[in-house]
């Protein structure tokens, strides 16, 4: 390992930079909206559902794109947030986080919504019966009791966001230092002629982030459904 | 509307406790009138009666059709005026059948809840006094999980207790226990009633259980109030052993 060469140490710091931020910001919004489908029905319920799962079935390379066509420097709403925020996704790292937070979203969210879901509600009334408002019931029943799903759900977003290439790649392509991640990196790698040794030395960090996550989701599991049972 | 005779032995505390309700619930119905000024209200009746769905409308975590709830002269619930005071605001301390203490807090946690939720100072005093009426000092430092269901059931009479609440429900909070473990929990609610610092719902469909505790009773039947008056008015029947 000790002849990563600095464009590799490169383009894993960025993913790591990438999948982190990704997670950070993806995570109040993923609670907030794990919580509203688990305990809440409104009207376009089932569509925001819909809105949500859509990037897990879709091809990445239409979510990439319609990425690009909405938040591209000439997008609808890209063209606006350049202009009056002065915020530019488009071909920088912070448009590769954004992809990174959109396609894992869906797999940050369900398991949190699982565990809020398993939340027992006659705990939230007894909480409200003793005054607390619906808000301190949330913050310290159902959020407490549902942690482990929270941090389950945080580990399985990073590691797809740190893995994430199809939206990436079409979304902010792949510039070295900016927008290249380990994902694209490799490609660009196994598109090369000598570029199989530092490809296979990508894959192997990329399958030894993956499977940290793993374990680390399942001890996440393991604790909740300990957390639940109370003793 | 019946209104029972005043409870001459009231001690200290008194409210007034007003509901006149109708909630339909899918085929049944509850459709209950009455004001109790008892200690000790007793809410009688088999299962499937509407006591539960009463209390609970009282609670406020379940909102009638329509109707008044009122405790003293602070309306909780009033259909035509469209008030339905959220539970949290209500201050009235609810004990459910299955205790439902919190499994990630200690039970000195669990009891001090209440009085974390409405910002209420620290009171050493009136909390060992609670935890010493209850026998739970010892168990203060216990998670819920590893507790009997005769402890469970006494922490969270502790636990509805420190928040100081108004008035107390009592859902059949010996439902869940055997013989044995009534017999447990019994004198506690009896020293709770003489203590007198807080009025009391209770709710049972035992007989026996509410003639020991009741200082007044609603008799319910399908939902609809079939007598009201003091534990006289209760069945005389022999247990069987």
């Amino acid at each position: 390992m000790s002849d990563i060469s600095p464009e590799e140490w490169t383009a894993i710091l960025l993913s790591v930079r990438v999948a982190v931020i990704a997670t950070l910001i993806s995570t109040p919004i993923g609670i907030g909206v794990a919580w509203l489908l688990a305990r809440r029905d409104f009207w376009g319920k089932p569509i925001i559902d819909a809105i949500i799962y859509l990037p897990l079935v879709l091809p990445p390379v239409v979510t990439g794109y319609l990425l690009l066509l909405l938040l591209g420097k000439r997008g609808l709403l890209g063209a606006w947030l350049a202009e009056h925020l002065g915020i530019v996704f488009a071909f920088r790292w912070t448009g590769a986080a954004l992809a990174c937070g959109v396609m894992s979203f869906p797999l940050l969210v369900r398991p949190i919504r699982l565990s809020i879901e398993a939340v027992d509600r006659r705990l939230e009334q007894a909480s409200s019966t003793l005054g607390a408002s619906p808000w301190k019931v949330f913050a310290t029943v159902t959020l407490p009791l549902a942690l482990p799903g929270v941090l389950a759900g945080m580990v399985l977003g990073f590691a797809k966001a740190i893995g994430e290439f199809g939206a990436t790649i079409t979304f902010v392509s792949n510039i070295p230092g900016e927008t290249q991640t380990i994902s694209s990196a490799i490609y660009s790698l196994i598109q090369t002629p000598d570029g199989d040794a530092a490809a296979s030395r990508l894959v192997m960090i990329s399958i030894g982030i993956a499977v940290l996550a793993l374990i680390a989701s399942e001890w996440f599991a393991r604790r909740a459904t300990q957390r639940l049972h109370g003793n | 509307m019946v209104r029972a005779p005043r409870d001459a032995t009231a001690a200290r505390k008194l409210i007034v406790l007003r509901v006149d309700v109708f909630k339909q619930l899918g085929e049944f119905s509850v459709d209950v009138a009455f004001t109790s000024e008892g200690r000790v209200t007793g809410l009688f009746g088999s299962s499937g009666a509407g006591k539960t769905s009463l209390v609970s409308m009282i609670a406020g975590l379940v909102q009638p059709d329509r109707g008044i709830i009122a405790v003293d002269s602070d309306v909780l619930y009033d259909g035509s005026a469209r008030i339905h005071v959220p539970p949290h605001r209500r201050r009235i301390g609810y004990v459910f059948q299955d205790a439902r203490l919190f499994p990630h807090l200690s039970v000195a946690q669990n009891l001090d809840y209440g009085r974390r939720m409405n910002r209420l100072t620290r009171d050493p005093a009136e909390e060992t006094r609670i935890t010493e009426m209850l026998d739970i000092g010892h168990l203060l430092d216990r998670r819920p999980g590893g507790l009997s269901g005769g402890e469970r059931q006494r922490v969270a009479l502790g636990r509805a207790l420190l928040s100081q609440p108004r008035l107390l429900l009592l859902d059949e909070p010996m439902g869940a226990l055997d013989e044995e473990r009534k017999a447990e929990i019994l004198p506690y609610l009896k020293r709770l009633r003489d203590a007198g610092d807080v009025p009391m719902v209770f709710v049972s469909h035992d007989a026996d259980e509410m003639r020991q505790l009741a200082t007044q009773v609603v008799m319910l039947k399908r939902g609809r109030v079939a007598a009201f008056g003091g534990t006289e008015i209760l069945p005389r029947i022999i247990p069987a052993a």
